[in-house]
């Protein structure tokens, strides 16, 4: 039995459908990243699971219990929100204890939940204080304080990092990954445009384009065997290269072709019958691309140096393409400089130039 | 050569524009305050000194005299019991209408922002046409209206009338302030096990003082300044401060008491006058509170 199941659910605004017919099965204790560009629908879709926009289609499971039809605060979730959403007329502990309270739990009850959720995020000593006399990273440990205390089965987040600069959401991002180990059978939605949350604390990830699913995968899959060419270019940074061309037939197997540039594909695991002959997409990423003397492909002339610390970016062209290749912070290599690239045909992925569909 | 550079604070010179500008504002002032200036030192003049016709000087022997009898002796046709009356007609009037006003306005304002109610959109758009609609076209009809309900005349007439009036704007008022408050404060009070109520009392009501004082000074300023309403609706025993006023400064029999006229017109303009001095603080914060989010 999952703990969360989404059935067949459209949603709609007015007159326009926003979902039509999205089904999404979430097992217990697992982390589920809603990932994908602003519009994609993620939100709406974590908003429906919360009870907070009505479904106008199919059903929606948590913890085996068709709640469809029932309010937010009989869902058995809590919920996380980018903006904080703390109440500001209230201390951190009223703030905290307000689910509880509106549901008549009693005093002792309430205390010992408070210090307990205090206590795990380290912000025992702020209880008494205002959410406008704490800093950003602060406010949103509260609101996670708050999620907390309701002992949801289910957690949802909604972008609950993206309002905090770039130290801050390492620190929460670890922590949230922390919290998830602690708590165990908890399950968590998180939604997010950042590849690298979804990347890091996913168990699974939900890639979302146009209020359609793209593909669900452990971020491994994700990585390495994008669904089709949207998947590929959103994950990854530097973004994958794409190099437009032919599939061939020569000798015994099949080949990439694009101009002068010829890749084997010995070893490349295609998912249907190869279309022989077809435009298609070959899809590298910056990393799988090496610098070596005797490469396969030759005549690269490194246009841009990019360093970035731990790893060097180099843009390289033969004129008709360029390629992004990433080297080690060590490299000594600089702008101008002739090098020769080799890959290796199971590292890269192959789409349908008309459909944008893995191959 | 830093030397020859700018450096630290531009140094202040009394320009011709500065000049133009406070002999503006000193202009514009003594405008505004020349006729209040007036009013006060003739109310403190007796009757011989008005006569001398020399309006700008200050009163030789000042006296409360006219304020006294402007408060409980002087004639509002045939009654004379002086303006208290109409001050403690103008109260009765003014506190329910003003709490009734606000408070329907708060909650209509609430659910329209955050409630989604089918048509709320519409709604919206009837009551700021309502708003917009000069008040005498309702006389009438409104005059019909509650004399076949059987209340024409009387307190509950003329509060009811005020309330009315008052919530296209208070809507209005607290709709837009409630539209700048983040939705996701809505949704986890919702999460959290909020109702309709809870949410308005407990998180909506709290952050909304400052609009609470703003459409405190509005309601009360405008229902204590209400001259056609109460005339037409409060009915003779419950007249406001208004048209007391009027009555009196237009029922005088032989010699004008222009030093009664301006103290009556002083104690009748004394409410909302302290209603600015005291929160007029406030009320620009709760003005520009609007603008950044809480």
């Amino acid at each position: 039995m999952s703990a969360v199941s989404i059935r067949d659910v459209s949603v709609a605004f007015e007159a326009v459908r926003v979902f039509d017919g999205l089904s999404l099965d979430i097992e217990e204790g697992e982390f589920v990243v809603l990932l994908g560009p602003s519009g994609c629908g993620k939100s709406t879709l974590l908003n429906a699971v919360a009870g907070l926009i009505d479904v106008a289609d199919g059903q929606i499971f948590i913890g085996g219990r068709n709640v469809t039809w029932e309010e937010p605060k009989d869902r058995g979730i809590a919920m996380v929100f980018q903006s904080y959403a703390l109440y500001p007329r209230m201390s951190v502990r009223e703030n905290m204890s307000f689910g509880l309270r509106m549901a008549k739990t009693p005093k002792a009850e309430i205390g010992r939940r408070v210090a307990q959720a205090a206590e795990l995020l380290q912000i025992g000593h702020l209880l008494d204080r205002r959410p406008d006399q704490l800093s950003g990273g602060q406010r949103q440990r509260v609101a996670i304080g708050r999620a907390l205390v309701r002992d949801a089965a289910v957690f949802l987040f909604d972008e609950p990092l993206s309002n905090l600069d770039a130290m801050l959401r390492n620190e929460l991002r670890v922590e949230i990954k922390r919290l998830h180990a602690r708590l165990g059978k908890a399950t968590m939605i998180y939604v997010t445009h950042d590849q690298i949350e979804a990347m890091t604390l996913a168990d699974r990830i939900v890639v979302m384009r146009d209020q359609k699913v793209q593909q669900i995968g452990s971020p491994a899959e994700i990585y390495g065997r994008p669904a089709n060419l949207f998947v590929a270019g959103f994950i990854g940074a530097p973004q994958m290269n794409f190099l437009n061309g032919r599939l061939e037939a020569e000798g015994g197997g099949l080949s990439f072709v694009a101009g002068t540039l010829r890749l084997p594909l010995a070893g490349y695991a295609f998912n249907g019958a190869p279309p022989v002959g077809e435009e298609v997409v070959l899809g590298v990423r910056p990393e799988h691309l090496a610098l070596a003397e005797a490469g396969l492909w030759q005549g690269f002339g490194v246009d841009i140096v990019e360093p970035m610390g731990a790893d060097t970016v180099l843009w390289c062209s033969d004129g008709t393409h360029t390629l992004q290749v990433r080297t080690t912070g060590t490299s000594r290599i600089t702008r101008g400089e002739r090098v020769g690239l080799g890959l290796d045909p199971e590292q890269v992925s192959l789409f349908a130039a008309d459909t944008g569909e893995r191959l | 050569m830093s030397a020859s550079l700018p450096s630290g604070p531009r140094p202040r010179r009394l320009t011709p524009g500065r000049i133009g500008l406070y002999a503006f504002l000193l202009t514009a002032a003594v405008f505004f305050l020349l006729p209040l200036w007036i009013m006060l030192i003739t109310s403190l003049k007796p009757m011989e000194e008005i006569r001398l016709g020399n309006i700008l000087a200050l009163p030789m022997a000042p006296t409360l005299e006219a304020w006294g009898k402007a408060w409980s002796s002087a004639c509002t046709g045939l009654d004379c019991n002086g303006i208290s009356v109409g001050f403690w007609n103008s109260v009765r009037i003014l506190v329910p209408s003003v709490i009734l006003s606000i408070a329907l306005g708060a909650v209509n304002g609430y659910a329209l922002s955050f409630w989604r109610v089918k048509g709320a959109n519409v709604l919206f758009g009837v009551l700021l046409v309502g708003a917009f609609i000069p008040y005498q076209v309702f006389l009438y009809p409104l005059v019909r209206i509650f004399s076949q309900m059987g209340i024409y005349n009387s307190l509950t007439c003329i509060v009811l009338v005020h309330v009315i009036f008052g919530l296209p704007t208070m809507t209005l008022l607290f709709r837009n302030y409630y539209a700048g408050i983040p939705i996701e404060l809505f949704k986890a009070a919702r999460i959290d096990g909020g109702g309709f109520w809870t949410i308005f009392l407990r998180v909506m009501l709290p952050m909304s003082v400052p609009m609470l004082v703003v459409a405190t000074i509005l309601q009360v300023t405008g229902i204590w300044n209400d001259f056609i309403f109460g005339l037409t609706f409060a009915g003779r025993e419950n007249l406001p401060m208004t048209v007391q006023l009027n009555n009196i400064v237009h029922s005088t029999q032989g010699e004008r008491a222009y030093n009664v006229d301006m103290a009556a017109t002083m104690l009748a303009a004394l409410v909302p006058l302290a209603v600015y001095f005291v929160s007029g603080r406030w009320f620009v914060r709760g003005i520009a509170a609007g603008a950044v989010k809480g």
